[in-house]
């Protein structure tokens, strides 16, 4: 107890990295699920459908499955490095995610903000940190495996990684200096505190002012998270599976998790730098919309019920009855004005994270890989002098007053 | 022992344990695993002298670029282990002893002078932790000289670098 009451911060922190863990890999887990569907029906096919009601539990019987694979290691592999690589790819991919704030400050409990696990003054600087040594995972297992394949994608993922980071750095620049931080809060709350509307309606996000940084840091998102259409690392007509070829069972299953911890990652940041992380899109004086996430959840529940009278049948008629009441429950909670007031944040930045998510879904399911020269002269050649352009832009336009004032 | 203690005596044993194995190790990669380890227990030291934006800087250039590319050499070439030869003589006689003299000079100096007492306590905890606004503006206003001078030198490195990698014709 006495170690409770002295480091009460170290206390609480702990906790909420606890629960942030535990959300955490649920979402990822359903993010798997969320991909198939919607490729599915992109496909015009129907995805997973029979384990659990639509396939809800497909995600756990996958768990399940690679926990009880036979976990090989190759004989001639590094045995030290090897099993070090997954661990550090998932672990960083992780931590990066503890530092984005995921609501407003000002929603506390006990005197301490719920939706924030660690407010660091240099937010920004330090989630790049966290990121660019998450590339060692991916070039330490092509090293450590020992095989052509694994190296040739351990390689080509490294210098990948490497020429896109400083693009995707780039971009990110001009945001900074609009909003003179490097803090999370300060970067969607404007230079002068509560960020404001352009002609009363647009709200004054920086993806307005930096459409060109936004679309950069797109592009070079997913290039870092080695994702269709730049996919190269783990090319299967060339490479087997790339970096992870000699991975099995739960080591594989890491990288898997990372890989989708980074795309949640990019996601947020994007969510924060450019499209005013929890801040919602309508105006304040529009009251109506505190009750946005209780109707959607409720909504969502009454088709729940309809499908579940409707087309399921058996086992999975139960199971959807399930989901139909914790919608219904969800909503009818989240319609209780303190707790609609609270979640407001939270439920805007997780449907712009959800938005972007389904932006790299679709583009998977949509565009075909690049060659790999075609790969080096984009990164290098278009998208390096089009984000370094638009910081120098971005820069003038912010000294300009002053150099005019002091002739 | 308070926490920040702790925490200290944890990196400081890995950033020694880091550095040695760095010289041992004869895989030229786990080498650079060890000097990342270093790096990465020095940004945490960092931390508690009350400097984040260094720390974070020493993560991001240190260990997030220069050793990538370190690493992604060592991959290209597919370095093999490294030969062992006798130790050099000088090294043996001479290095060693100089460097426990170096060893103990700084203790001495840190234990004696007043500006080693306030580097063993920590700048964090005199009040005087360093924060980004006023750094740039020491780097950018009082300094600019000197910074972009090492600039162009990093410059002239790389140029070099260049020349003395091109093929000849």
């Amino acid at each position: 107890m006495g170690f409770i009451t002295q480091h009460p911060v170290l206390v609480v922190s702990l906790v909420k990295i606890a629960v942030l863990l535990f959300i955490v890999m649920t979402a990822l887990a359903y993010l798997t699920w969320l991909e198939r569907k919607v490729i599915a029906h992109i496909q015009s096919r129907v995805g997973p459908y029979y384990v659990g009601a639509h396939g809800l539990l497909q995600p756990l019987a996958d768990g399940l499955k690679f926990m009880f694979k036979e976990d090989v290691t190759p004989p001639v592999s590094d045995r030290l490095v090897y099993t070090l690589a997954p661990i550090l790819a998932l672990s960083l991919a992780l931590t990066a995610i503890a530092l984005i704030p995921f609501g407003p400050p000002g929603v506390q409990l006990l005197g301490q903000p719920v939706f924030i696990v660690s407010n660091v003054d240099i937010g920004l600087l330090f989630l790049f940190s966290i990121t660019s040594i998450g590339i060692y995972g991916v070039a330490l297992a092509g090293w450590s495996s020992n095989s052509k394949y694994s190296l040739m994608g351990g390689l080509r993922s490294s210098a990948q990684m490497i020429s896109y980071e400083v693009s995707l750095t780039i971009s990110v620049v001009g945001v900074l200096l609009l909003a003179s931080s490097l803090s999370f809060n300060d970067i969607i709350n404007g230079p002068n505190g509560q960020a404001g509307y352009w002609l009363h309606f647009i709200p004054k996000w920086n993806v307005f002012p930096q459409i060109i940084g936004f679309l950069c840091y797109l592009t070079a998102a997913v290039a870092e998270t080695n994702r269709i259409p730049f996919d190269l690392p783990e090319a299967e007509t060339e490479l087997v599976a790339g970096f992870h070829t000699e991975y099995s069972s739960f080591k594989f299953a890491m990288f898997f998790m990372a890989e989708y911890a980074n795309m949640i990652t990019v996601a947020c940041l994007a969510t924060i730098l450019f499209l005013g992380g929890w801040l919602s899109p309508f105006p304040d004086r529009w009251t109506w919309q505190l009750y946005l996430p209780g109707a959607g959840l409720i909504l969502l529940g009454i088709y729940c019920a309809y499908d579940t009278v409707k087309t399921m049948r058996g086992i999975a008629q139960l199971q959807f009855a399930v989901v139909t009441l914790l919608a219904l429950g969800g909503g009818a909670i989240c319609l209780i004005p303190v707790v609609a007031k609270d979640i407001q944040g939270v439920f805007w930045f997780t449907a712009k994270i959800l938005a972007i998510l389904f932006f790299y879904i679709w583009m998977r399911a949509t565009l075909p890989r690049f060659r790999y020269d075609q790969l080096m002269s984009f990164g290098w050649k278009l998208l390096l002098p089009v984000a370094l352009a638009n910081l120098v832009v971005t820069a003038l336009v912010i000294v300009w007053p002053m150099l005019v004032r002091h002739g | 022992m308070s926490v920040p203690v702790v925490i200290f005596f944890v990196c400081a044993l890995l950033a020694i344990v880091g550095a040695v194995r760095l010289i041992l190790a004869r895989e030229p990669i786990h080498s650079a695993l060890s000097l990342i380890l270093v790096m990465l227990s020095l940004a945490v030291l960092y931390l508690l002298l009350g400097a984040p934006f260094i720390a974070a800087v020493q993560i991001l250039v240190y260990a997030g670029a220069i050793m990538v590319l370190f690493v992604f050499v060592i991959m290209l070439l597919n370095a093999g282990t490294e030969e062992r030869t006798d130790f050099s003589k000088l090294a043996k006689y001479v290095g060693v002893p100089l460097g426990f003299f170096l060893l103990l000079e700084i203790g001495h100096w840190l234990a004696h002078s007043p500006a080693g007492a306030v580097v063993a306590n920590g700048a964090g905890a005199s009040g005087r932790a360093a924060d980004t606004a006023k750094l740039s503006e020491q780097l950018f206003r009082q300094y600019l000289f000197p910074f972009e001078a090492t600039s162009i030198l990093i410059l002239i490195a790389i140029l070099g670098a260049l020349v003395l990698a091109r093929k000849e014709e």
